[in-house]
């Protein structure tokens, strides 16, 4: 048992990625974070820039998330711990949000 | 000592009947309750983002210095290739390139919070303050908690740092390299949440 055990995590070990890629990847979400500064400066994508930089944040979280703290590569029993802090997060999101509409939340107060 | 027997090594630190180590689990578990943590914060800000009183003080929008955050963002993306580089040296055996790839994320993380600082100075400067609007308290204990993260994931990278250089992490012990990785590399995907959510999505 013990050595199935020493056996997987040696794996695990040799399974990560070399140094080169983990630098093509950081390459990758220097430019992303490069295009979410530069787009909020577009006025032209002012309807669009909430959800396209929701979306780029997502890109930049799955990408820190798989590659350096290798879930991509893990046991997807980590992957389930994180994901359901993940859930938990947007679910009190979601719940607060519901409050917000149904019983009324802080008024903004008009600048 | 070899790649290889550098990998042997590091595996003899525990034996579960998952074939995963017990650390590691637990430091997963403790970041998943973090997301909730944090998400309960950013929930709070995008609440009260401009809940403002008159004459007290700014909303946080209306002085947030795009441009400077931007390089603090892209400071503390770096610093998670950095982290990533020690590790990948720890498990090698490397323990040289290891110290110094861990003094980099140090001092990548240092310059991050003293960033932070500055810009905490400077909105005080304007008016926004812990205690001037529920804005100002939402951003400030946000931020303020992402910041102290960072702090204490500085003194973690030191620590190691100094126990290599004590002889007290052995080459091979690349499971603690990682458990700090994990913990560093969070802190960088809660900022990447941060600067989206509250820097760059504009206040209708």
């Amino acid at each position: 048992m013990s050595q199935q055990v020493e056996a997987g995590e040696a794996e695990e070990l040799h399974s990560h990625p070399e140094p080169r890629q983990y630098i093509k990847v950081a390459i990758f979400l220097a430019v992303v974070t490069a295009v979410e500064v530069a787009i909020y400066y577009v006025s032209a994508l002012r309807a669009l820039l909430v959800p396209i930089l929701i979306v780029l944040a997502v890109i930049k979280f799955l990408f820190v998330a798989r590659w350096f703290m290798h879930l991509r590569f893990d046991s997807k029993i980590f992957q389930r711990f994180f994901v359901t802090g993940v859930l938990l997060a947007m679910t009190v999101f979601a719940v607060v949000l519901l409050f917000y509409f149904t019983h009324g939340g802080p008024a903004p107060v008009a600048r | 000592m070899s790649a290889q027997e550098a990998a042997q090594a590091s595996t003899q630190e525990h034996h579960t009947s998952t074939g995963l180590d017990n650390t590691k689990m637990a430091m997963w578990a403790f970041l998943g309750s973090e997301c909730l943590f944090f998400g309960s914060l950013i929930t709070t800000y995008l609440l009260y983002r401009s809940t403002v009183l008159p004459d007290s003080g700014p909303v946080p929008s209306e002085i947030y210095d795009i441009p400077y955050t931007s390089v603090s963002s892209f400071v503390l993306l770096m610093s998670s290739l950095t982290m990533v580089l020690a590790l990948s040296s720890s498990q090698r055996g490397d323990m040289r390139g290891m110290r110094i790839w861990l003094l980099a994320t140090a001092l990548l993380g240092v310059t991050f919070v003293g960033g932070q600082i500055f810009e905490f100075t400077d909105f005080v400067e304007e008016g926004l303050t812990l205690g001037s609007s529920p804005a100002g308290s939402a951003f400030f204990v946000l931020t303020g908690f992402h910041g102290a993260h960072v702090s204490v994931g500085i003194l973690m990278l030191l620590s190691l740092v100094g126990m290599s250089m004590s002889g007290k992490l052995q080459p091979g012990a690349a499971r603690k390299v990682e458990l700090i990785g994990l913990y560093w590399h969070f802190v960088d995907i809660v900022w990447v949440v941060i600067f989206t959510v509250v820097y760059l999505i504009p206040l209708e």
